[in-house]
């Protein structure tokens, strides 16, 4: 993290900022590194402790850096229904990760989400920004090969 | 222009209709609105020529969208193929038979108060708002003052829209007369409820009359500072709602001496970071403290005690959206709506195995079977469940089609309102998965504060996973019920104590599942992978080999022009040869029972004994 300041400007080191942060310095970096979390638990005066603590208990931070596509898998109930939990199976085939973890060749990031609110086109599959609506297994890979 | 339009594709229509218009040189006004509610049309393109009604069609592709602009706008008729409806009381433009949109079956059964505008005001412009009679209650709130507006949303019998439905000006009430330097006042718009999306649509399709709302509310309890707490998978939402709130600002909506009423108050966007568990109040408060989103144990409540243990009121995103069409039009024309003690209307989002999903509007007290089979046009195969509520709530059976959706009601039959998801089942639904499904989620999601929420539930999905793995036993519904009613006494907050929901109501009403499970090893919706097989039914397949050249274990072979043959101990029964099958050789039929297969053979075994 060089520019320390960016992610710190504004913030005058109240615990209530904690999140804020580190939302801004997963969307800058990708991913919490442990670096950050030194640099942030000196800013807001918490030990690193508090800091993983913290970060730890929401699904939205990951320590491991992401890859140069993010694929996210909805496991909402509708996608659930229709078949959500076969097609994270075959993203995990076709990708070879695990939810949490980015591809050796740094190509994708996996994770699996709650819902992503498009339930009513379900099952859905997140890459990047796009959404992905009535996915099949088959349709998948297809997706994924607009990916480089 | 909502996310779900976009996931269907709007945004190629859109760059089609861009494209259209600059190469064929034509002037057109160009809207781009929210959500309208029948996502199963999406994506949807509105035409308005000088002097028609606006017609509306479904289910666009780019080339169509191109077809339907650059005819419509040179030869003065618009084409009538892919037209759903149109709009307003005039003659139908396109032919004589295009129905109103809103007497489509899908839409005549609703009545929409808090959609009123969504899908047809752009929501990024204020003056859109304004134009609808936007902030004209929040005007009339200022002429009330802060007692006259609790009186008339006690009138109005307002019960939050979010879960349980406590009255909304109790909760003012208490907050309005609590001491406290300053108060706060929350909008919960989290929406953490997997098949839910009511609160996104509506924060993006109508952000003001959510922001219109908070400051009524705000100002009938006496608060200064707002936050808008919103869920970081949303981004299209708290794009628009940044937007909005600078659009407030900039006409005098919000900050110092709104409106020259002398009430000051702000609102800051505070997103969310993934925890379900944050839906609660006191966990939410603690998220934004910046602490783990953990619930503590009340009283006190927030209302007295919350944030930064000032008197704080979190009201839902849809309770707040209500407000302002309370506040202009009265709680007796409000009253007219639903039932008696469960007044006004609730949204929903309707999705599952219904054929016409989407976001819809109805009042209090219609029951399951209007929404389901007259709203949502049913279901393809038999109907088998309904489950309300989300994780919290329970899965209803075919019984209960003549309910009334009510808070009460729903109650009673062992479910809860919620938020308002209505998921659809089919016989092609295995109710013990769904069980499952929802109890690994909300073991997931437990915060792990109290043991009988972080062990309960724990122990709940070993058992449940050991049913659909085939290696239950008759016991283990007993323990289910022991277990889940433990749960449901001994944990600290709302998640915990509705998390066995799920498993009590499918046990109470789809018992004979359960048991064909654990006796039978059998899943009759097929649903359950250990208990089904996949095979390749000779008599259809024409030995294409479509299925061997996407089997990724190799489990399909065959020569060309022959049967092929499906080797089981290979088979990961990932569905991919199902899916591309053309001639249904693979198709459902295909999929067979273990223990029924070995009940045949040992049959077949038996006959050719004797």
């Amino acid at each position: 993290m060089e520019a320390a300041e960016d992610v710190f400007a504004g913030c005058v080191g109240g615990e209530g900022e904690l999140i804020p942060i580190l939302q801004r310095v997963q969307q800058k970096e990708g991913y919490i590194s442990e670096k950050s979390v030194r640099q942030i638990a000196r800013f807001l005066k918490v030990s690193e402790n508090q800091v993983y603590g913290v970060a730890s208990f929401y699904s939205q931070f990951r320590f491991v850096a992401p890859g140069r596509h993010s694929i996210r898998v909805c496991l909402g109930t509708a996608c659930h229904v229709r078949g959500g939990q076969i097609l994270l199976e075959a993203v995990q085939r076709e990708v070879g990760v695990a939810p949490g973890q980015t591809s050796a060749d740094g190509r994708f990031d996996l994770q699996r989400v709650a819902c992503l609110g498009c339930c009513a086109l379900a099952p859905v599959v997140q890459v990047d920004e796009d959404i992905h609506s009535r996915v099949t297994v088959l349709g998948l890979k297809e997706i994924l090969r607009a990916y480089e | 222009m909502a996310s779900c339009g976009r996931a269907a594709g709007a945004g190629e229509v859109l760059a089609a209709v861009k494209q259209a218009l600059n190469d064929e040189k034509l002037q057109a006004r160009l809207v781009q609105t929210g959500c309208i509610g029948p996502c199963y049309l999406e994506p949807l393109l509105d035409v308005q020529l000088p002097g028609q009604a606006r017609v509306s069609y479904g289910n666009v592709t780019p080339e169509m969208a191109k077809r339907i602009v650059v005819q419509g706008l040179r030869t003065g008729q618009l084409p009538s193929h892919h037209a759903v409806g149109h709009f307003g009381d005039g003659e139908a433009p396109v032919s004589p038979s295009l129905p109103r949109f809103f007497d489509l079956p899908m839409l005549k059964p609703q009545v929409r108060i808090v959609l009123k505008n969504c899908g047809f005001i752009d929501p990024d412009d204020i003056e859109h708002y304004l134009a609808n009679d936007g902030y004209a209650g929040l005007m009339r709130a200022f002429e009330m003052g802060p007692e006259g507006v609790l009186r008339e949303v006690k009138e109005a019998g307002l019960r939050g829209r979010g879960g349980a439905g406590f009255p909304t000006y109790k909760k003012w009430e208490v907050c309005r007369n609590s001491p406290g330097k300053v108060k706060y006042l929350i909008c919960n718009a989290d929406e953490g409820d997997p098949g839910a999306f009511m609160n996104r649509s509506l924060l993006e399709s109508d952000p003001h009359a959510v922001l219109e709302g908070m400051v009524i509310a705000a100002y009938a309890i006496g608060a200064t500072q707002g936050y808008i707490y919103i869920r970081a998978e949303y981004p299209l939402a708290v794009r628009r709602l940044r937007h909005a709130l600078a659009q407030m600002r900039a006409s005098g909506f919000l900050g110092t001496d709104i409106q020259g009423s002398g009430f000051s108050f702000d609102i800051t966007v505070k997103e969310g970071a993934g925890a379900f568990v944050c839906g609660e109040e006191t966990a939410l408060i603690a998220s934004i403290e910046g602490k783990r989103g953990m619930p503590r144990s009340r009283p006190p409540y927030p209302a007295v005690s919350g944030l930064h243990g000032m008197p704080t009121i979190i009201n839902n995103v849809e309770t707040l959206g209500t407000l302002p069409h309370i506040m202009r039009n009265g709680a007796a024309w409000y009253r007219q709506y639903g039932t008696e003690g469960n007044y006004g209307t609730k949204t929903f989002s309707l999705v599952g195995k219904v054929r016409r999903s989407g976001l819809i509007e109805v009042p209090l007290g219609t029951t399951l079977r209007r929404i389901i089979f007259d709203i949502g046009g049913g279901t393809r195969k038999p109907f088998k469940a309904v489950q309300t509520g989300g994780p919290s709530g329970g899965c209803l059976s075919a019984e209960f089609l003549d309910t009334p959706i009510d808070y009460e009601s729903l109650t009673a039959a062992g479910s809860i309102m919620g938020s308002g998801g209505l998921i659809v089942m089919d016989e092609d639904t295995c109710v013990v998965d769904v069980a499952r499904y929802f109890l690994d989620f909300t073991q997931k999601e437990s915060c792990g504060k109290c043991s009988p929420c972080r062990v309960g539930s724990r122990h709940l999905v070993e058992i449940l996973e050991r049913i659909v793995a085939g290696r239950g036993e008759p016991e283990d519904l007993t323990r289910l019920e022991a277990l889940g009613e433990t749960i449901r006494r001994g944990s600290l907050c709302g998640l915990g104590q509705t998390a066995p929901n799920p498993v009590l109501t499918t046990l109470r009403y789809f018992r004979q599942e359960y048991l064909a499970h654990v006796k039978e090893k059998y899943c009759p919706a097929t649903v359950c992978r250990e208990l089904i097989e996949y095979r390749v039914i000779p008599e259809k397949c024409t030995g294409c080999q479509r299925c061997v050249s996407v089997c990724p274990t190799g489990a399909i072979t065959g020569p060309r022009a022959e049967p092929h043959n499906l080797d089981p101990s290979k088979c990961i029964k990932c569905r991919a040869c199902y899916e591309i099958c053309r001639f249904d050789a693979i198709a459902g039929d295909a999929i067979i029972i273990r223990s029924r297969r070995k009940m045949s053979d040992e049959h077949a075994h038996r006959q050719e004994l004797r």
